[in-house]
Order: structure tokens, then sequence, then C-alpha cells
């Protein structure tokens, strides 16, 4: 079964090689991979699902940790969660089809975004399986081109955020002459 | 208040400001600008003839002194150069700071000469590393490095500065705080866990007490030689771990595991309390896990909640720091004592008895012949001469299990050596950046023929500053440990393990200016090393020693940790 781990860190340069680098190191294949930017953009949500060993999943999570932009890596695996997929699709049809189309686009919920002599192009978005569902439908309607988003989730549980407090810098011997709030340079 | 400084002298500051008094490293195109600015600067740059020895040096710096270790590269070759230095750094918690040099930033991303993608490389040979692409993030990126090479699970960081930031012009305001949310260090363990932990300890028949280089890492020497005594257990120290007990005190064994000691390793099978203190259950210690240390309840202290677990299941987890861990459990432990203490001495007197046993069935004793000097005979004189206190710098090999089985060490600190990752030119340049760091200290540097030969270069720079290295050459003629492996699992078939030539030492020592000398003959050895050890400068003793010894004993790969090999062609398997 595949894992699915949610992390919250810092929107920086090289945040995102970190976590997988992490996994490409042991050899995991990433199966999708989700990162934007959350309400406070100096962090970053990132969703990962990943085919890990079962024995190996806590130890993955603990790595995350402890990478230095990651504020928090957890398994949403088998904890109270909602996942999604988004798949924007076009869609051939033939005229005569058009309208079983729709039909079917409407009961997998599916929006029209654009619509021309040739087809559709549809989002639609819901669990993996279900979509998977639903492009096997369209598919049987004529040539499709997917693009799939990959899996985002959020967790049903409020987790605690734990995070580390600002420290002085220097060596442990410093002197105590004051200095001006948090360095700035103007170059 | 504030003055116009270059990035270069801002980085400069910054160092100062971390008590960065030596720096090991080799400077380049980018890095002028900063070097430029070394030039008339108070901070010590120690000029090393290749860029992975100034990462061993500075990591010789760090385990002699538990202060971080900086060595500095410039872009591309330097850069790649410094990375065996940073995974070994890595593998073994030690706080080192790399700077390197990046070619300016309108070029990178260009194949620009001597271009390489050092943020990239790093990632994965470094704990954290940061590419400091505008001069207002320098000082916060390199004190950000400092914290966080030395906190927590020490280990090293890299911050890669263009050229274009050396040689930016601003205003220079200390940073005075920094603050890194994600970066999480656990200190404290837990109160409720480390009492747990006391009632287990006094429960316990068979304690057996496995400490390893978080003992060394967090100073905690003193913590754990008060634990060992409140409860009397046999203690192991780990070849990272060496000197964290001093080894002449009577609770002391050994090191434990592939080339431990009987006594080790039959006290962590037979054990019914494992302690471990800071320790990651290396393979080269567990041997096989499934059969390893079968009939134990562990403990297991760590700073690196990833730790917990990752090879062992702990029945009794704590994460902190082994000093404050220790403290706060040996008092608890000390409070207990007059009600508990009493209720299995039996037991645990028993289970020295059988600890003692094994320690006379099988010692660790060097080995003598009047026909040729026989390695261990080697580490036994050097031992004799340090009298526990000498800093021995390894290298990596057979020379290094026989130095760690034979040589005592009374301190921490003195033991230095690659562990987790095996680095083989370790030795020489990490007892330079030690000798720099200690300079009134006797600084042996045991290599094998092999390892010595990949760091040779040094040779100029301890000639150059005159450092009072005693250079220890084991030389069997042969690569020993790949050899030995050969001949045990390989039927014999030694192949590229021959080393044939060796320079002559006394040519070679005199070519850079200072003595060296050839001992093949067991009588010579003790005088011979004295020489060296009186001589006020560097001295090179190239010791010719029988070719074929094995290390001994010896868990063969794969194999559970009482199944040693004794001696040659008699293997012995020990049931319970």
């Amino acid at each position: 079964m595949l894992q699915v781990i949610s992390l919250l860190l810092e929107n920086k340069p090289g945040a995102l090689m970190r976590v997988t680098g992490l996994l490409g190191a042991r050899g995991y294949n990433i199966e999708s991979l989700t990162v934007a930017r959350t309400t406070d953009s100096a962090l970053s949500r990132m969703t990962i699902v990943v085919d890990v060993d079962p024995p190996l999943r806590k130890q993955v999570i603990k790595q995350m940790n402890k990478l230095v932009n990651v504020l928090q890596a957890s398994d949403l695996t088998e904890s109270p969660s909602v996942a999604r997929e988004l798949v924007l699709m076009r869609v051939r049809s033939t005229m005569e089809a058009r309208a079983s189309v729709l039909k079917e686009a409407e009961i997998f919920g599916a929006r029209v975004i654009d619509s021309s002599m040739e087809g559709f192009a549809l989002e639609a978005t819901g669990d993996s399986e279900k979509l998977d569902e639903f492009i096997d439908v369209m598919r049987s309607y004529g040539e499709i081109e997917v693009t799939r988003s990959g899996t985002v989730a959020v967790t049903l549980e409020p987790r605690k955020l734990r995070l580390s407090s600002p420290v002085p810098t220097g060596a442990p011997k410093t002197t105590n002459t004051p200095t001006p709030a948090n360095g700035v340079i103007n170059a | 208040m504030s003055n116009l400084m270059s990035g270069s002298k801002i980085l400069l500051e910054c160092l100062a400001r971390e008590g960065v008094d030596t720096m090991f490293g080799y400077p380049g195109g980018v890095t002028l600008p900063f070097y430029d600015a070394m030039y008339d600067h108070p901070l010590r740059h120690v000029l090393v003839r290749h860029e992975e020895n100034a990462a061993f040096a500075a990591q010789g710096y760090a385990r002699s002194t538990g202060r971080v270790g900086v060595c500095c590269a410039t872009s591309g070759p330097g850069a790649t150069n410094l990375t065996t230095g940073l995974v070994d750094a890595m593998m073994d918690s030690i706080p080192i700071v790399a700077l390197t040099g990046q070619v300016s930033t309108k070029l990178m991303g260009s194949d620009a000469f001597q271009e390489a993608d050092t943020f990239g490389i790093t990632r994965a040979c470094t704990k954290h590393n940061f590419l400091v692409k505008t001069l207002a993030d320098l000082p916060q990126a390199v004190h950000e490095a400092f914290y966080i090479a030395s906190t927590g699970r020490p280990g090293p960081v890299l911050v890669d500065v263009p050229k274009d930031v050396f040689q930016a012009q601003a205003h220079y305001v200390p940073v005075t705080t920094i603050h890194l949310p994600g970066y999480k260090v656990h200190t404290d363990g837990h109160a409720g866990q480390i009492r747990r932990a006391a009632h287990m300890m006094w429960e316990a028949k068979r304690p057996f007490i496995y400490a390893g280089g978080g003992i060394i890492a967090s100073n905690a020497s003193g913590e754990l030689k008060e634990l060992v005594e409140i409860l009397d257990a046999p203690t192991v120290c780990t070849l990272m771990g060496l000197g964290a007990l001093p080894a002449d005190h009577p609770n002391f064994i050994s090191l434990p595991g592939m080339h431990g000691s009987y006594a080790a390793n039959m006290g962590m099978t037979e054990a019914d309390l494992l302690i471990a203190l800071g320790v990651r259950f290396d393979d080269r210690v567990t041997g096989r896990l499934a059969a390893f240390a079968p009939h134990a309840k562990v403990i297991h202290v760590d700073i690196d909640a990833a730790e917990i677990g990752k090879n062992r299941a702990a029945d009794l987890p704590i994460v902190g720091d082994a000093k404050r861990v220790l403290s706060k459990l040996n008092k608890i432990l000390a409070e207990l004592a007059p009600a508990h203490a009493a209720i299995n001495a039996d037991g645990r007197k028993a289970w020295w008895g059988q600890v003692r046993g094994w320690q006379e069935e099988h010692p660790l004793a060097p080995e003598f012949s009047t026909s040729e000097i026989k390695p261990q005979h080697l580490m036994a004189e050097i031992d004799r001469i340090s009298g526990g206190k000498a800093i021995v710098c390894s290298d990596v090999g057979q020379h290094q299990m026989w130095a760690a089985q034979l040589i005592r060490f009374n301190q921490p600190r003195l033991w230095i050596n690659s562990g987790g990752l095996g680095s083989m030119g370790f030795g020489l340049p990490a007892a330079l950046g030690a000798q720099f760091a200690n300079p009134g200290k006797l600084v042996f540097s045991i290599g094998g023929d092999g390892g010595f030969q990949m760091s040779i270069p040094e040779l100029s720079t301890i000639a150059s500053y005159g450092l009072p290295i005693k250079i220890i050459v084991m030389n069997n003629g042969y690569l020993g440990m790949v050899r030995q492996w050969q001949e045990l699992f390989y039927n014999n078939r030694l192949s590229s393990v021959t080393l044939d030539c060796f320079p002559d030492a006394e040519k070679l020592a005199g070519a850079y200016g200072f003595p060296g000398r050839t001992v093949e003959n067991p009588a010579d050895l003790a005088s011979a090393l004295q020489t060296a050890v009186n001589e006020p400068g560097p001295y090179l003793l190239n010791v010719k020693v029988s070719p074929f010894e094995n290390v001994y004993p010896m868990v063969p790969a794969g194999g559970a940790i009482n199944e040693m090999v004794l001696c040659d062609a008699k293997p012995v398997a020990v049931a319970q």
C-alpha cells in the first residue's frame, strides 16, 4: 500500500530537493508529489505519495522531521484525513457521442472547461481510484489526453505544531555589548 | 555603528564571532577575494595540500576539542574534493563547517570555469547546506551553519559563497539571533522515561552498558563514569566511544562488535538489559541483527529520535542529550539504591563472575615474536609510551582495529578515527588538525602502508608548520584488511592488495627535512619509538610488521557476534 505523507516546510530553494533526496537515496519511487505555498507565504505544504515498505515508514517520517527546512512531517496513511486529486482531460468525441460524454462527465461530477468541434476539455476531482475509473470510461469514447495533479491531502485531526524559538548567535562566551536587533545589511 | 565592508571581511567577522581561530583550506580562483581579506586578519589559515585533507584536518580539530572545525575550498574541484571529508563527518556526527567558493551568481548554471553544483552535490553529504546568493543573507547563513553543526546530533554544514558575494560591499550589522523554526533539538529526556529506566536498571540481573560516540559528543564522560559506578555494570565503548570511560577503569571491557573482545560480545549476547547510550546499533557492532543481544531489554538514549528503533527496537527509548539524561538518571538511581540495590545484588555478582571468566578465557592480549615485529607488539609499545594520555589518530584498516583493541584511552577525545565511513587517508590529516588544536600534546598518527600513501602530500604541511606529529606506519606490504578477507573468504586469492613498493622512510622524511627511520627488528622497536617521541619535531617511523597477521577476534560478515573466529584456522562457534 502507498504511504501518504504531508509536510509543512519552509518555502526556500533546495527544500524540495532535501525531501525528495531523502526518498531517492533509499531507492523509493515517488508516485506523486504536490507542493504549493500556504497562507503564510514563507511556508509550503507538500503531499507525497510514495511506496515505502511498511516497517520503514516511521523511519522515513523521522528522517524528514530532521530536515532543517521541515517544520512538520506526518504520515496520513492510517490517520483520519481526506485526499483528493485533480484531473484535466481532453477527450475527442464524435458528434454522435457528445451527449453521452457529457452525461458520463456529470455522473463523475466533472466540469466542462472547454468545448470545441473535436470534443471537450474536462476537469474532475476525487480520490485517485474514482479518477482512474473516470479516465477508463472516457477512454471508451475516443482519444484522450490526461494530466493528473497528484494527490493533495489534509489531516482531519488537529496536530500540534512544535516550533523552535530564536537563539542567540556566536560562540558560547559572547560579550554583552548591546547590538541592534537582528542584523540587516543595506548593500 | 556600522561601516561599509566587503563580503569577505563580513565572513571573517562572522567566523570571529563564532570563536574560530584556525581554518584548514586551499585557495582558488573564486575564493581570491576571501583569501585577500585573510591576508591581514588574525584568523590562522592552514594551507593543506589537498582539499579532502582540509576536511579531515578540520575533523581532527573538532574531534580533539569538541569545537566546530572549519575548512575552506574553492569552487568546482575544490568543493568536490571536500565531499569525502563531509560524508565522513556526517557518519561520525562531527561538527565541521565547510566554506566553499562558487562562481559569480551571474555565471551560475552556465558551465563556467570550475563550476560545480556544490549545493546539489553536498545536499546528501551534509546535515544542512546553504547557497548564499546575496550578501544580505551571508551573516545569517554562517551563524546558522555553526549552530546546526554544533547542536543536536552534530554534523557537517556547508556554506557555498559565490565570488560576487565575497566582493560585494555592505554595511555590516552583526546578527545576534537566528531562528530555525523547523530545527528541533531534543536535549532533556522525558522525566518519566528516565525514572522508568532507573527502575529497569536496578531490576536487571545482567546489565550491560554499551556506550558510544554520543557520550563523547555531549561531553558526558563524567556522567557515564558515575552511572557505571553506581550500577557497577560491565561497560563496552564502541569504536567511536573509546575513552568515554577510562580504559583502565575496572568496569571497562573493550570495544564490542566485529573485532571486539570475546568478553564484550559474549556480554552483549547474554545480558538481560542493554543500556545503549549515544550509539546507533551499527552493523559492525551488532553483527546479525536478529541474533543480537537476544535476551536483553534495551534502554536506548540518543539525541537523534530517528536512531531510536532504526535497527533495534528499544524497550525504553529516551530522546535527549546524554549528559543531561545521565545526570538526571544518576540522581534517581542513587535515590533508589538503598531500597533496590540489594534485590538483585547476588545475580549481578554472578554476572560479573561470568564476564570476568570470559575476559580470562580469551583476553585481548598482544602477541610478540623475536623474529618479526607483530602488529600487536607495535600497538602495545605505543600504548606503553602513551600511558592512556596521547592523542592517537588512526587511519582505516587492520592497524585501526589493533590500535582500538590494544591502546588504552583514559580520556575522551584522544582516539580519533574514521568509524562510520572508514575513509582511508584520514589519519595523517586528522593528526594535523588535532596537533594544531593541541599544540602541547603528544599526537600519534598511525596508518597502514596503504592509507599513509593516500595522504603523503600532507608531510609537506606537517614539515612546513613544524608539527611534532609522530607518524607511525604499520607496514605489512599489503592492504591488510582486504587481504585478510581475501584469505578468509575468497580462498586466499590475493587480488590487487600487494603494496610492493614503499618509499625509503628515512629518505622520504629527509626530503621534507625531518627525520625518519625504518625498523623491522622487534628488539629495536621500543627504542625506535622512544627516539621518535623524543624528537622535538615530526618523525616518520616505518615499522615493518609480519605481513600475514590477521585481526582477531573476528565476527564474519552476517554472523552473530557470539560466533567469533578467535584465531587463524581454528573457527570457534560459541553456543550459549
